[in-house]
C-alpha cells in the first residue's frame, strides 16, 4: 500500500513537473538517427536518469530489469512522436527532477516491486521522450531523431541493467548506490541552479 | 615538399569545434578539479573515507553515501547566494575534527557520526556551489565536484584500509593527527 502511494505521488510528481525542450542537438552529418544517438550520449540529463532506472531494475533482478529495458524505450518513443507534433514546449527548469528522484531511488536502495520500477520506467520515458520528441522536431530531425535516442535508449538501459545486475556482490552494491547518491547530488545542485 | 607541408598542417591545426554545447567538458574539468585545488577541502574528504574505514560497516558506506547529497543541498545554498557566516572557518574546522576522530579512533553511534559529516558537508558544499566561473555548464560543473569529492572519500578509504594491520593502525592515527595539525594551520589562517 505504501510502495502504491508512492508510485503514485511520484507519477504525479513528475507528470505535473515535465521537463524541458533543449534544442541544442548535435549535427553529426550522418543522419537525423545518428543525431539522435548523438544528442542522447552527449546530454547528462537525459542520460543519467535513463542509466539510474538501468541500475535501480539491475540491482533489484531479472524481472525488473526485464520489464524496465523494454518499458522505458517504449514509453520513450510513444512519448517522442506526441512531443514531435506538440505545438506548445515545456518550461526549460524542471531537468533537475528526474535526476534527483532516480539518482535519490538508486542510493535508497528502495525494494521496489515490478510494478513499481516498470511505472517509473513508463513515466521516466513518458517525460523525457516528450521533451526529446519537441526538441527533435523544432531542431531539424524530427521523428527519426526520437527514433535514434529510443536506439540509444534501449542500449544504454540494456547495459546498465545487466552490469547492476551482474556486478553487485559485496562491495559493488555499494558503488552502485554511490553512483546513485552522485546523480541524485547533480539533480539537486541543477535545482539550484534552476533558481538562481 | 608534401611531407612538409603535411607536417605544418598537423603543427598549425586548431581543434574543430563543430556546433559544442557551450562549457560542457571544460565544466565537468573545472568542477573536478575544484575540490582538489584546496588543501583544506581535500584533508577533510580524505578525513572522511579514512574515519568511515576505521568505523567499518555501515559507516564506511553511508558516509560516502550520504555526503554528496548533504553536500549538494549546501552547493545550492551557495547557488542560490543564501549566506553561510564562516564557511572557511568550518571546512578548516571540519578537517580538525575529523583528524582528530581519526588520531582518538572515536568510534560514536553511527547518527552521530552521520550528523557530524552532513553539518561539515554544508560548508564545503556551499563554497564549491558560491565559486562557479562563468560559462561552465551548470550540470557538469556540479558532477565535476561531486564525483571528485567522491574519488577523494574513496582515496581516504583505501587509505584507512590499512587499518586492519597492527602497525597500520598506528599509522593511520598519526595521519589522523597530521590532518588534524593541518586543519588547525587552516583554521588559524581563516580566523585571523
Amino acid at each position: 500500500m505504501r510502495t502504491q502511494r508512492a508510485v503514485t505521488a511520484l507519477a504525479l510528481a513528475l507528470v505535473l513537473c515535465p521537463m524541458s525542450a533543449r534544442a541544442h542537438l548535435i549535427t553529426t552529418g550522418l543522419g537525423p538517427v545518428y543525431d539522435g544517438i548523438t544528442h542522447f550520449a552527449l546530454t547528462p540529463e537525459d542520460l543519467l536518469p535513463a542509466l539510474a532506472l538501468a541500475i535501480l531494475a539491475g540491482l533489484r533482478g531479472k524481472p525488473h530489469a526485464r520489464m524496465a529495458i523494454f518499458a522505458l524505450p517504449l514509453a520513450w518513443l510513444v512519448a517522442g512522436i506526441v512531443g514531435a507534433s506538440a505545438t506548445t514546449g515545456i518550461p526549460d527548469s524542471m531537468s533537475w527532477l528526474p535526476l534527483l528522484v532516480m539518482g535519490g531511488l538508486v542510493a535508497a536502495d528502495l525494494k521496489l516491486s515490478v510494478f513499481a520500477v516498470t511505472t517509473i520506467a513508463v513515466l521516466l520515458g513518458l517525460v523525457l521522450g516528450y521533451a526529446n520528441g519537441y526538441a527533435m522536431a523544432h531542431a531539424g530531425p524530427g521523428v527519426r531523431g526520437v527514433l535514434g535516442i529510443v536506439v540509444a535508449v534501449f542500449a544504454v538501459t540494456t547495459l546498465g541493467a545487466a552490469g547492476a545486475g551482474a556486478w553487485q556482490a559485496g562491495w559493488l552494491r555499494i558503488a552502485w548506490r554511490v553512483a546513485g547518491s552522485w546523480i541524485a547530488a547533480g539533480g539537486l545542485l541543477l535545482l539550484g541552479w534552476s533558481l538562481r | 615538399m608534401r611531407r612538409w607541408v603535411a607536417a605544418s598542417l598537423f603543427v598549425f591545426a586548431s581543434p574543430a569545434l563543430a556546433h559544442v554545447q557551450v562549457g560542457q567538458a571544460t565544466g565537468f574539468l573545472t568542477g573536478f578539479l575544484h575540490p582538489t585545488l584546496g588543501l583544506d577541502h581535500v584533508l577533510a574528504m580524505v578525513a572522511v573515507g579514512m574515519w568511515g574505514a576505521q568505523l567499518g560497516a555501515p559507516a564506511i558506506w553511508l558516509l560516502p553515501v550520504t555526503f554528496p547529497i548533504v553536500m549538494a543541498f549546501g552547493g545550492m545554498l551557495g547557488l542560490l547566494g543564501v549566506p553561510l557566516p564562516g564557511v572557511e572557518i568550518g571546512i578548516a574546522a571540519s578537517a580538525v575534527l575529523l583528524g582528530v576522530a581519526v588520531m582518538t579512533e572515536r568510534k560514536p553511534a553511527l547518527y552521530v557520526a552521520a550528523a557530524l559529516v552532513a553539518f561539515f558537508a554544508i560548508f564545503h558544499g556551499h563554497a564549491h556551489g558560491a565559486e562557479l566561473p562563468a560559462g561552465q555548464s551548470a550540470l557538469l560543473y556540479s558532477l565535476g565536484f561531486v564525483v571528485a569529492t567522491g574519488c577523494l572519500h574513496a582515496i581516504g578509504i583505501a587509505i584507512g584500509a590499512i587499518h586492519r594491520w597492527p602497525t597500520g593502525r598506528v599509522a593511520l592515527r598519526v595521519a589522523g593527527g597530521g590532518v588534524g595539525l593541518a586543519g588547525l594551520f587552516f583554521l588559524i589562517r581563516a580566523a585571523t
